[in-house]
């Protein structure tokens, strides 16, 4: 007979518990944040779309963004590029410090603002009139000369960590309108990291998609967070537990003005959340 | 009660169904007798001037220059020569005068007065007669230099594209999903950028047909020729001087006294009928493109 | 990359699953052990080592709440989760039975047993090997596994009538020693109980396989020996 106590050891010696150390204390260190958002109003004309939002993202985490429709998830997402100023007549007050800087402070620039923080769409927006290999080169080809093997080289990467690289590595000049949606939708997460971005933010990246592309997107933000900051809005609660560090819990008053209302780590967020109307709206009682 | 419901409104009895079908009948009846009637002179249109034209279609007519009146064999390798040169010209002005207007109008011109001022300014243009933009021209390019000219020509044409080729070119630019703007904006890359490197692209069937539908418009126009590029019999290189034109040799030898000039005329006609053509089957090979477009 | 982060989720329940059985499986081993050698320290230490058993029981049941509220299993999944939660119950109430037994080697004190004790090691050993098995089994998914060691249960209820009937014996003998007998035949009661555990996980496992919730009836009852009646 096998001596009893050997056969019982744990088969998988895993490290105990490993918790992250951004993760769960709220006093992260400075060093750790690649973004932090302090007293944040936004504007759409005369109608304030979010009031005095403050929260900071971790670096190497995955922020999720959750809230009713119309709380003004996409609108603080948006002002972390600053792509909601080109909105006519939008604006944003507040600060946004990026790398000991306020990306809203006068004379930063947008465009450069934004090499750093890359974004993709809700919808899977690959660029028409470009091939596959093009889309993913877009960024770099279009912000400056680069030498044609570097370029390669960076193609191949960037849709290698979108998970694509299998798929597509034999048909680089087909149109990128000949993927599927969860495809293309990778393709444009490749096109986002090709630049090497810091942190790159998600608006409801898998909200047009099967529920299959949708897992494939998920596995991949898990992946990607290895070297990314990634910030992502969702309305699809789950998908915010599934994938995600912290979650920040907007929510649009009477007045439709949208406030923060909790920001934890997910866990304690989706097994016991502090805020009343927090549990409320994950619980499905509301929104 | 539920069945009253149920009876009132599905009640097919063999009578109703009976309608039913003799008005499916007349009804698609009418509209064949429509599609017909718009085939009817199209057909007849393409029949006649090939019928009349085709026998006076030899070498002869592309290569020769008009003869004297009365005699026989004369071509129309200048008014070939000159309609091209005009084209060329109007095409060099109108087009990119044309897209780059438009793009203003559609990227950056949203709420400022000028644009709108300038929308409305091709709106009008685009129906002002063509006889009257000869004039204008004529009076702008022909009388101060005291000459006919090739040149005015080509500006009274390409003036006749700008506002179909800018006011199309800014519909379809329009089109552009402002999701692909946002995408490459989102990359770092400059505002102008985008809109030569994603927007227009996106938008280039679009505009590309509408330069085609332009260059088509004008390629057959003959009254602004009247007031500025007149006509010649002669090859004409110098772009100063009057240059002869397609069009203007159809007007020219239709309204003439002699049978060989009206089978000229006949054959030109038929040639300006198969230009057309031609360009809107290129429209279509435009409106497929290699890469699927947006607009 | 399916569902990477669930997946690493139901891997480390199963882990901590195992963990938790080896813990409670030497807790058994020791709790016995220190009834037949009479040794007071080990069993000290068994009750001691309880509160560990108990407290990773809540951490297993922690994290298994968590990931039913951030991955969302489903099916197998979802089965195994659910799974694992009764069977950390199991798990936690044999830790139970092993303590009890220490402490009733320690009310035994410095009393000479009745005899040398041979069939509750026997039963220990049974019990024992059956959860080790049981666990692997859960770990590997294996129903016919999982069915042969319910089939075992048998022979732990067949030894604790044995013992049940010697103990009888003994006290219709002497009265004297009723107080003992008693306290042994708890002690053989407690692993009879353990058997009938791992009897449960045994259906959580075929559950977990097949989806059918299936009751493995033990064959046998306690029966009342023939020359009492």
């Amino acid at each position: 007979m096998v001596e009893p106590t050997a056969a019982l050891e744990p088969v998988h010696l895993r490290p105990k518990v490993a918790e992250r150390p951004a993760q769960g204390e709220a006093a992260a260190s400075q060093a750790n944040v690649a973004m932090s958002v302090e007293g944040l109003s936004a504007f759409y004309g005369k109608f304030k779309a979010i009031e005095d939002v403050s929260l900071s993202f971790d670096r190497q985490n995955v922020t999720a963004i959750i809230g009713p429709s119309g709380c003004g998830k996409s609108t603080l997402l948006r002002c972390l590029n600053r792509l909601h100023e080109i909105i006519p007549n939008a604006r944003a007050v507040g600060k946004v410090m990026m790398d000991g800087q306020n990306i809203y402070a006068p004379g930063m620039n947008a465009v450069l603002l934004r090499r750093k923080v890359g974004m993709v769409f809700q919808k899977p927006n690959p660029f028409p009139s470009m091939s596959i290999y093009d889309n993913a080169a877009s960024g770099l080809k279009l912000a400056g000369r680069v030498p044609k093997d570097h370029l390669d080289e960076v193609v191949e990467r960037s849709l290698r960590q979108a998970a694509l690289w299998n798929e597509v590595k034999d048909k680089l000049k087909q149109s990128a309108f000949n993927l599927s949606g969860g495809q293309q939708q990778r393709l444009c997460i490749a096109r986002a990291i090709a630049v090497q971005p810091e942190i790159v933010l998600m608006d409801e990246p898998a909200s047009a998609l099967d529920p299959i592309s949708t897992l494939k997107i998920e596995d991949l933000m898990v992946e990607l967070r290895k070297d990314y900051t990634i910030i992502i809005v969702t309305h699809n609660l789950q998908q915010a537990a599934r994938v995600s560090d912290r979650t920040a819990f907007l929510l649009g008053g009477e007045d439709r003005i949208g406030h923060l209302i909790e920001y934890a780590p997910t866990k304690e967020m989706f097994t016991n959340p502090k805020d009343d109307r927090t549990e409320q709206y994950i619980t499905g009682r509301f929104g | 009660m539920a069945t009253g419901v149920v009876r009132q409104y599905g009640q097919f009895t063999p009578k109703v169904m009976r309608r039913r079908r003799t008005v499916n009948v007349i009804m698609i009846g009418v509209f064949s007798v429509c599609a017909i009637v718009i085939l009817i002179p199209l057909v007849h249109i393409l029949m006649y001037s090939l019928i009349k034209g085709a026998s006076s279609l030899n070498v002869h007519f592309f290569t020769k220059p008009p003869q004297p009146p009365g005699q026989p064999g004369g071509g129309v390798a200048t008014a070939l020569v000159g309609s091209g040169i005009i084209l060329v010209m109007a095409s060099l002005i109108g087009i990119p005068t044309g897209i780059l207007a438009g793009v203003y109008m559609a990227e950056y011109g949203n709420r400022n007065a000028f644009a709108t001022t300038v929308r409305f300014v091709a709106d009008i243009l685009l129906g002002v007669p063509s006889i009257v933009i000869g004039v204008f021209i004529w009076t702008l390019l022909v009388r101060p230099f005291h000459s006919f000219s090739a040149i005015a020509g080509g500006v009274a044409l390409a003036v006749m594209m700008i506002p179909t080729i800018s006011r199309t070119t800014e519909e379809v630019v329009r089109l552009v999903p402002g999701t692909l703007r946002e995408a490459s904006l989102a990359l770092g890359i400059p505002y102008w950028k985008t809109v030569m490197r994603i927007t227009v692209p996106a938008a280039r069937s679009g505009i590309g047909t509408a330069v085609v539908l332009a260059f088509a418009r004008v390629g057959g126009e003959t009254a602004p020729l009247l007031f500025t590029a007149l006509g010649n019999n002669f090859f004409q290189k110098d772009i100063r001087r009057p240059i002869d034109a397609l069009p203007l040799r159809l007007f020219n030898y239709a309204i003439g006294p002699y049978d060989e000039w009206h089978r000229i005329a006949w054959a030109s006609a038929f040639i300006l009928v198969f230009f057309i053509l031609i360009l809107m089957v290129l429209i279509r090979r435009i409106a497929r493109g290699r890469f699927k477009n947006v607009v | 990359m399916p569902r990477i982060v669930l997946e690493e989720g139901l891997r480390e329940l199963h882990a901590d699953v195992l963990t938790l059985g080896s813990m409670v499986e030497k807790a058994i081993q020791r709790s016995v052990e220190a009834l037949r050698a009479r040794d007071a320290s080990i069993a000290r230490r068994v009750i001691e080592e309880d509160a560990a058993i108990n407290a990773l029981r809540f951490q297993i049941e922690d994290r298994a709440l968590l990931l039913i509220a951030t991955q969302q299993p489903l099916v197998h999944d979802l089965r195994t989760v659910a799974a694992v939660l009764s069977i950390i119950t199991d798990l936690e109430r044999m830790g139970d039975h092993a303590e009890g037994t220490a402490t009733i080697s320690l009310m035994i004190g410095d009393e000479p047993l009745l005899k040398p004790l041979l069939d509750i090691p026997r039963m220990a050993e049974t019990v024992t090997d059956m959860l080790r098995r049981v666990l692997l089994a859960f770990a590997d998914n294996d129903v016919v596994a999982a069915r042969r060691v319910a089939a075992e249960d048998d022979a732990v209820d067949a030894l604790y009538n044995q013992v049940y009937r010697e103990l009888l014996t003994f006290m219709i003998g002497d009265p004297r020693t009723i107080h003992q007998a008693t306290l042994l035949l708890w002690a053989a009661h407690n692993l009879e109980r353990i058997g009938d555990r791992v009897t449960n996980i045994c259906e959580r496992v075929i559950f977990t396989e097949t989806g059918r919730m299936q009751e493995i009836r033990p064959s046998g009852a306690l029966k009342m020996p023939e020359e009492l009646r």
